[in-house]
C-alpha cells in the first residue's frame, strides 16, 4: 500500500490491505490481532505504524519521493495466507473496468496468474 | 490457453479468472484481445496476487470454493496445452545464435504437470469438498508460501518501483526493484518483470540488475523452476 502520510483513512486501509479494524483488533477472515488504543487516533483513521508493528508489515520509505509503501503481514501465521478465507480482490480488466472476485460467490473459482513476459 | 477448460467446466460450476501480472497492461493486450475470453481477464500491475495469495511465478493458480474459501493455495497451474512451450520442442537449436540457444536449452528442461493439474481440477469441479484435492483451511494456510519480513518488504519495494515507473521515473524504480530481488530472491514475478524492461523477451544480464533469467535458472536447476505439485 502506497502512503504519503502514516495516519490514513480506515476504509482505504481496509480496501488495500484486506485488514478490517474491529473492536477486537485488526481482523482478516476469522483471524483477529488485538491492537493498542494508539492504533486508532479517532474512529475514522488508523496509525499505520502501530498496525504495521503488530502485524509484521514492513514500512519502506522513499525519502526522495516523500512516499512510504506498506508491505503485507508477515508475523500472523508467518505465511502468505493468514486465513483460508479468500481476501477481497478488485482488479481492472484490460479496458480499466473494475472486477471484484467476491462477485463470483456461489461458483467455484480458479484464479490464474500469468504474464506477457 | 484457459478458454478451452473454461468452456468445458463452466457449465459444471467453475469460473476461471485470469490475471496478467504486467506492469504495462498494453503488453498483455495482444494476448487478451484475440482470445475473446468469456471469463474475467484482469490486470494486476502492482502484483497484488503476490501479496494477497503468495504468487511467485507464472502460471500459478489458486482454488476458491463457492463460499469464498481457498481450498488450494498457490501452486504451478498449467492448462492441458501450452502453444508457447510446445513450440520450444520443435525449434532446431543449431539454427539459433548461441546466446539464444543456451536459454532455449534450459527452457526445455523445465518440468510441468498439466495432466495432473487438469485431472485434479476436473475432480474438484465434479466432487467439490469430497475431492481429495480440496484441502482443509488449516492445510491451505500451512501449504501457503512462508513469508518473513524480508519477503513482505520485497512487496513494498516492488509497489514503490511500479508507482515510480508508471509516473515516468523508470530509473528511480530500478533501486526498488533491485531491493525486491534482494529481499525475495525466489520470487520470479518481481525479477522477470524488471529484467524484461531492460532486455525484452530474453531477460538477459544488464547493468540494471545483478542477475538474469538464464543465470538464475542455471543456478536453481531448470527442473526445479516449478516445484512439483503436492496432490
Amino acid at each position: 500500500m502506497l502512503l504519503d502520510e502514516l495516519v490514513v483513512d480506515t476504509d482505504s486501509f481496509t480496501a488495500r490491505t484486506g485488514w478490517t479494524l474491529k473492536p477486537e483488533g485488526a481482523c482478516k477472515g476469522e483471524v483477529c490481532v488485538p491492537l493498542p488504543d494508539s492504533a486508532r487516533p479517532d474512529s475514522g483513521h488508523v496509525d499505520v505504524r502501530v498496525v504495521a508493528d503488530r502485524l509484521g508489515m514492513p514500512l519502506v520509505h522513499d525519502a526522495a519521493h516523500s512516499l512510504w509503501a506498506l508491505g503485507p503481514e508477515s508475523s500472523v501465521t508467518g505465511r502468505a495466507l493468514s486465513t483460508a478465507v479468500a481476501p477481497e480482490l478488485v482488479l481492472p480488466d484490460i479496458d480499466g473496468n473494475p472486477f471484484a472476485l467476491s462477485s463470483l460467490r456461489g461458483q467455484k473459482v480458479l484464479l490464474v496468474a500469468w504474464a506477457s513476459w | 490457453m484457459w478458454q478451452e477448460l473454461r468452456t468445458e467446466l463452466h457449465p459444471r460450476g467453475l469460473e476461471i479468472v485470469t490475471v496478467a501480472l504486467d506492469v504495462d497492461p498494453e503488453q498483455a493486450r495482444p494476448f487478451i484481445e484475440p482470445v475473446g475470453a468469456t471469463h474475467p481477464s484482469l490486470v494486476d500491475r502492482t502484483h497484488l496476487l503476490d501479496e494477497r495469495f503468495g504468487v511467485v511465478n507464472v502460471p500459478n493458480g489458486v482454488w476458491i470454493d463457492e463460499n469464498g474459501v481457498i481450498v488450494r493455495p498457490v501452486e504451478p497451474a498449467h492448462p492441458g496445452r501450452n502453444p508457447v512451450t510446445d513450440s520450444f520442442r520443435s525449434i532446431d537449436i543449431t539454427t539459433l545464435p548461441p546466446e539464444v540457444a543456451e536459454v532455449l536449452v534450459e527452457a526445455r528442461k523445465i518440468r510441468t504437470e498439466p495432466d495432473l493439474y487438469v485431472a485434479m481440477l476436473r475432480d474438484w469441479v465434479e466432487r467439490g469438498a469430497a475431492s481429495p484435492y480440496a484441502l482443509t483451511p488449516d492445510e491451505v494456510v500451512r501449504r501457503s508460501r512462508p513469508r518473513d519480513v524480508a519477503r513482505a518488504r520485497a512487496a513494498a519495494h516492488f509497489e514503490l518501483g511500479e508507482h515510480l515507473h508508471r509516473a515516468g521515473e523508470h530509473d528511480a524504480a530500478i533501486p526498488h526493484w533491485r531491493a525486491a530481488h534482494r529481499d525475495d530472491p525466489d520470487n520470479w514475478t518481481y525479477k522477470r518483470n524488471a529484467w524484461n524492461f531492460e532486455d525484452p523477451g530474453r531477460q538477459g544480464h544488464t547493468d540494471a540488475y545483478d542477475s538474469s533469467w538464464y543465470e538464475d535458472v542455471k543456478a536453481l536447476g531448470a527442473e526445479n523452476y516449478y516445484p512439483p505439485i503436492e496432490p
